[in-house]
């Protein structure tokens, strides 16, 4: 188990207040300018050399992306924009970063801005996080009373602006470009990439798109140094990581580790085990809804980290842990998650607006067991026709649960749903069949 | 994509009040010059605010004219994003979760306790025309699954007792205690916490 010194985020669950003065007391802010004298260069290289990746899903190398953004300033300005969308479901890391951390949040802002020459710097929030975004809000404004950002930001020559925007309700805000078409205006339809924010983003300027997580762990890892960082974890997943572990536990709740802890321990000392015991345990799905379930014949063994879980042809996403004991309809479940799917698309290409709706509708016929055993394999079909085939990553979001689902409980599938369809008993009631399955006695 | 009813009866003029109109300028100043329409998404909120909790075809065309962009545009925002409310809900607005993580938790043994209570259907009014209710996806609290939001505020931990108290206080117009109904704190487990005593003792 992590230690705790080494938790980056000690005010995960208010112990402490949230105040300026507190936090600094804590820790942050400190060491500001001795940071700044450095340089640039200096910063991006130690978050590279630090290992972090992105902690929004895709798990991108922060360093490498920060590199991308022009050397120079050129006739556009450079924006700095935080993701606080946090909508993905059986994530909720953000919203504890955003009411109880938020000094972490602002100086990490701080440190990112500097690194990408933007001297703006946007927080698009979830609308519903209301309280958390008046929190971080009062945090801004006593940062700006300190002098911390602003003109001259801690005394370091940095200008720094912070302004925050709601969203309102829609989850694919939470990919970056619709998150910049939101920001602009527009309803949130995902971009084409490329080209890609980082040369042209936001108002057409070179734009950094961060999570709130990335973010709020870079000023601990520029005080502590990238040794400190990487040394925790597994080589390529470094560090620390807020898993939020729900649904059939006994004891739900978000906790700081080191990447690449065991599943089981997460649930089992964390989360005080499944409900029922281990062995009523059904699946896990590891991160967040749009990540491929896990059986339980895996979840003994797997480690939390990016590149274990993708071999285990899942994937670590926003560490949302949902864990799904034998008590649920597994079936329900996923069709729960595909109805989510269809409600979020944006509805800009076909194969996700469309595909989406009928994965929602086949999987509740088949938990209902009204669907016949051929169309098990045309769900599969369906998922294959979405995935890879829309412009942002939604379309795999959608197909990939359900495809988890037909890789480890296929079986249970067919078992309800195991009655040929109308047309194989050569039954000829036209109205109940689609005609054209009747073409060959029409030829 | 959300699907709205946009209501009937809609009020003949629309004009933000005067410290709304103070608001306006300053939201128009978050963003660079001759990029006011990224301040239809705050403006939007600002008079759903003022318009009791939703938004009148006549601010939108108010809006409209305020950042300089065509009707149409404030339009086609306000349908996508499903918080902004077209039509009249109650003073006390009840977005209840049903996604996975809260429907393996029972939430929708809290959606029958609305069914009853305030309305059969989602956003109808119940019959003190106080409440309303709707079924939303993920809100974001899932470790403290099942929950609901009710205006601005989260209602956590929930279990059926809990909310017949809550709807039984919002139709007497009490305001009930917004946070976890099960006694923890935010989001530590509820008990047998590991990490980070030094602080919760300190």
């Amino acid at each position: 188990m992590l230690r705790d010194e080494d938790r980056i985020f000690k005010n995960l669950y208010n112990d402490n207040q949230i105040d300026i003065d507190t936090s600094m007391k804590n820790g942050d802010w400190q060491d500001v300018k001795s940071i700044f004298s450095k340089g640039r260069e200096w910063i991006i290289n130690e978050v590279k050399s630090s290992e972090l990746r992105g902690r929004g899903g895709a798990g991108f190398p922060t360093g490498l992306k920060w590199s991308f953004a022009p050397k120079e300033v050129g006739s556009r300005p450079h924006y700095l924009v935080i993701n606080a969308d946090e909508s993905e479901p059986g994530t909720c890391k953000d919203r504890d970063i955003l009411r109880f951390e938020p000094q972490k949040l602002i100086e990490g802002c701080l440190y990112a801005s500097y690194a990408v020459n933007a001297k703006k710097c946007y927080i698009y929030i979830r609308g519903e996080y209301v309280k958390e975004g008046k929190i971080l809000q009062n945090a801004i404004n006593e940062a700006y009373e300190k002098k911390l950002i602003g003109k001259n930001a801690s005394d370091t020559g940095w200008d720094l602006d912070i302004y925050i925007h709601f969203g309102a309700g829609a989850y694919i805000c939470g990919e970056e470009t619709a998150l910049l078409e939101s920001l602009e205006g527009n309803k949130g339809q995902p971009r084409l990439k490329p080209p890609f924010p980082a040369l042209v983003g936001l108002y057409g300027c070179p734009t950094i798109v961060n999570n709130v997580e990335t973010v709020a762990v870079v000023p601990t890892i520029l005080r502590r140094g990238a040794k400190w960082f990487s040394s925790i974890g597994k080589p390529k997943n470094t560090g620390t990581k807020i898993f939020c572990i729900s649904g059939n536990v006994n004891n739900p709740c978000n906790v700081e580790e080191e990447m690449g802890v065991p599943l089981k321990e997460l649930i089992e000392k964390h989360a005080g085990g499944v409900i029922g015991g281990w062995d009523n345990l059904k699946a896990v799905i590891p991160g967040g809804s749009s990540m491929p379930l896990l059986p339980k014949k895996i979840c003994e063994t797997i480690t939390m980290d990016f590149d274990s879980l993708v071999e285990n042809k899942s994937g670590l996403g926003t560490a949302g842990i949902v864990v799904i004991n034998k008590d649920q309809d597994i079936i329900k479940c996923i069709a729960r998650i595909a109805r989510f799917y269809k409600h979020e698309s944006c509805g800009q290409c076909t194969p996700c607006r469309e595909g989406s709706g009928w994965m929602w509708r086949m999987l509740e016929r088949m938990a209902k067991g009204e669907a016949s055993k051929d169309e098990v394999d045309m769900l599969f079909d369906v998922t294959k026709q979405i995935e890879g085939h829309t412009i942002c990553a939604f379309g795999e979001g959608s197909a990939w649960p359900v495809q988890g689902l037909l890789r480890h409980f296929k079986k249970e599938i067919q078992k309800r749903n195991n009655f040929s369809p109308l047309i194989d008993s050569n039954k000829n009631i036209p109205y109940l069949i689609d005609q054209h399955l009747l073409e060959k006695d029409n030829a | 994509m959300s699907i709205k009813k946009i209501s009937k009866q809609q009020p003949k003029t629309f004009k933000f009040n005067e410290k709304n109109m103070e608001l306006v300028n300053k939201i128009k100043h978050n963003y660079p010059n001759g990029r006011e329409k990224s301040a239809v998404m705050p403006l939007l909120y600002l008079a759903q605010k003022q318009n009791d909790n939703w938004i009148p075809l006549e601010a939108m065309k108010c809006i409209a004219k305020l950042i300089n962009i065509p009707y149409i545009k404030v339009y086609e925002v306000a349908t996508f994003y499903t918080m902004y409310n077209l039509a009249p809900v109650g003073k006390y607005h009840i977005q209840i979760c049903t996604t996975t993580p809260c429907m393996i938790r029972g939430a929708y043994d809290l959606v029958d306790i609305l069914k009853n209570k305030i309305n059969e259907n989602q956003n109808e009014l119940s019959k003190k025309a106080s409440c309303s209710w709707t079924e939303v996806e993920c809100l974001g609290a899932c470790i403290n699954a099942p929950m609901m939001q009710i205006n601005d505020d989260y209602y956590e931990d929930l279990n059926v007792s809990d909310v017949e108290k809550i709807i039984e206080k919002i139709m007497n117009n009490e305001k009930p205690l917004p946070g976890s109904y099960k006694g923890r704190k935010n989001s530590e487990p509820v008990s047998n916490r590991k990490t980070l005593i030094n602080n919760k003792n300190a």
